[in-house]
């Protein structure tokens, strides 16, 4: 790959082992944002001195190798993205940095981009440099992130197009790429219906590369240490490290940052679980569950949760307090979820309320289980992949590992029972 | 020729079933009246309903292109592999 990779390396971010601050959040311990002169002495340098000297294609190798994928959901290859904005031809690219995080039980989006603005902000640089970007546009979650990125962007010398930090919508779909461009083009944060990917279509009818900000913040590191550093965390397949946001039945909820494959058992006790904990949300409100059986051996990696129907999404990790009934919590987010379609669809805007209805049938003890079941899987697989976006498809894979995983829980509603009385951890704020 | 997909855009469509009638031969309706289109080509010697079904939607939902509009499989699909007595396969679309 890249020849300076060993020298290069030679000012890495500190990489401590276990849990905790290894790369994205390597540095000054606390809440403030990490000054430029802070993060330019212990990275060895401005992002531009990096790219002054490395060409696109040499940046695309870099990324090829280190095999970074996308830290929005759908762990897409980042380089798979890059040659598309890259390729010959392809002029008025516009990039967008995507840190939305509507989800709510999200945070590590927003604390990147408050504790380490310049590790964002150098990764969009690298890729509207070397895209020749018209346009570079920055969507933050909160005002708190839009100060820090405000105030980050003084504090550094501009390099490649002018980063323009914009406040992003905060209904659930708002986050999803074409409501975004819409968004952006000062329109309302719905999806769109595309036959075309934004990077053919996108903001104005222009080549569209939208990136998740913490995918940013590793694309940054990588053009800076190269792709052999970037491989030494993680596993072979998805390497690196990702942000995780933990909340529920644990003594410190919060974000961390682990490497890809870590035991989610570690990750548990090192936040100070309940070992008596009910289940595991992996992958927020589009996830699945995991019984205490499954977690015990599981790794945080798409390979190694796949075979258990999960997925870590975007990180997000939520632990059900013993004596909590995940059949009543499944339908307080079904619901939830059916309310936040952006109600273009048919399928999504008639089909989820329909589904969140069933749910709420079966978390009624003497639910008429069966008939109730076989309604929910029929519509389940009538909503699958019919929306504009995946929104329906996120709310079907929740449903369906509701019911594979709480199949006993189902059996005692049946029998007029109901374990669960602990009163909902999961947050389901107002409709934004 | 090469192939040729129908393609429904949800955000457009209303639901009435018009296109259903039109061609029932590849065109199926969900619990709530709105049309399942198989993501497969359309058969040859469907192409012609097809351009007329498309001509016929009141709301302009319908094309034909050289690509299904489906966004692949999605990210993470649960089977019903493991369900208690369920039968698995459910996940395949009814149609
Ligand atoms: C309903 C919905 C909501 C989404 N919300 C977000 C979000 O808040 N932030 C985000 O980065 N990606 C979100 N995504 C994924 C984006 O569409 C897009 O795939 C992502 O930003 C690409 O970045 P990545 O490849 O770096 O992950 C959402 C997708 C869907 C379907
Ligand atoms: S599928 Fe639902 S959320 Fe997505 S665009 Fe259609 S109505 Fe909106
Ligand atoms: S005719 Fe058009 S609007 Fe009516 S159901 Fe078919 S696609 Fe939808």
């Amino acid at each position: 790959m890249m020849a300076l990779d060993r020298e290069r390396a030679a000012g890495a971010p500190a990489e401590e082992g276990g849990v905790g601050a290894l790369r994205l959040l390597a540095g000054p311990r606390g809440g403030a944002a990490e000054p430029f002169a802070q993060h330019r002495q212990r990275l060895g340098g401005p992002i531009s001195q990096v790219l002054r000297g490395t060409a696109p294609g040499h940046l695309l190798e870099a990324i090829t190798g280190s095999g970074l994928r996308g830290r929005g959901g759908a762990g897409f290859p980042a380089a798979t993205k890059l040659a598309a904005a890259l390729k010959r031809g392809v002029s008025g690219v516009v990039v967008v940095g995507n840190g939305t995080e509507t989800e709510p039980a999200a945070g590590k989006d927003d604390l990147l981009l408050r504790l380490r603005p310049h590790l964002v902000l150098d990764g969009l640089e690298t890729v509207s440099v070397a895209t020749r970007a018209e346009r570079s546009f920055l969507v933050v979650p909160s005002q708190a992130a839009w100060r820090s990125v405000t105030a980050a962007l003084d504090d550094r010398p501009r390099h490649g197009p002018k980063v323009e930090p914009v406040l992003g919508p905060r209904n659930f779909v708002g986050g999803e790429e074409t409501a975004l461009v819409s968004w952006l083009e000062g329109g309302p944060a719905r999806p769109r219906y595309q036959r075309q990917r934004l990077l053919e279509r996108g903001w104005r009818g222009r080549p569209t590369l939208v990136q998740n900000v913490e995918t940013l913040a590793h694309l940054g590191l990588v053009a800076r240490f190269g792709p052999e550093w970037f491989r030494t965390l993680g596993t072979a397949e998805e390497p690196g490290t990702m942000m995780v946001s933990l909340s529920g039945a644990v003594g410190r909820p919060g974000v961390y940052e682990v490497p890809i494959g870590i035991r989610i058992s570690s990750l548990l006790e090192e936040a100070g679980a309940d070992p008596a904990a009910a289940a595991l949300l992996v992958g927020g409100y589009f996830g699945s569950w995991l019984l205490p059986a499954q977690v015990a051996g599981a790794e945080l990696s798409r390979r190694a949760l796949a075979p258990l129907g999960a997925s870590p999404g975007a990180g997000v990790l939520h632990l059900l307090a013993a004596g909590a009934c995940g059949l009543k919590e499944a339908h307080l987010v079904v619901d939830w979820m059916a309310r936040q379609s952006a109600q273009q669809c048919g399928p999504c805007r008639l089909g989820l309320p329909a589904l969140a209805g069933a749910m709420g049938d079966l978390a009624q003890p003497w639910a008429r289980g069966r008939d109730v079941s076989d309604r929910i899987w029929r519509w389940s697989d009538q909503v699958l992949g019919r929306g504009a976006c995946r929104h329906p498809d996120g709310v079907v894979n929740l449903i369906r590992s509701t019911l594979l995983a709480f199949a006993d829980e189902l059996e005692r509603h049946r029998r007029g029972h109901c374990n669960g009385g602990a009163p909902s951890t999961l947050p389901l704020p107002g409709l934004g | 020729m090469s192939d040729r997909f129908l393609n429904v855009d949800p955000t457009r469509c209303v639901g009435h079933g018009l296109c259903a009638e039109i061609l029932p031969e590849a065109i199926a309706l969900d619990d709530w009246g709105f049309p399942i289109i198989a993501s497969t080509p359309l058969p040859r010697w469907l192409r012609r309903q097809g351009a007329r079904a498309r001509s016929v939607c009141p709301a302009l939902a319908l094309s034909l292109d050289g690509q299904p509009s489906r966004k692949g499989p999605p990210p993470a699909p649960s089977t019903r592999v493991g369900a208690g007595g369920e039968t698995a396969g459910a996940s395949s679309r009814p149609h």
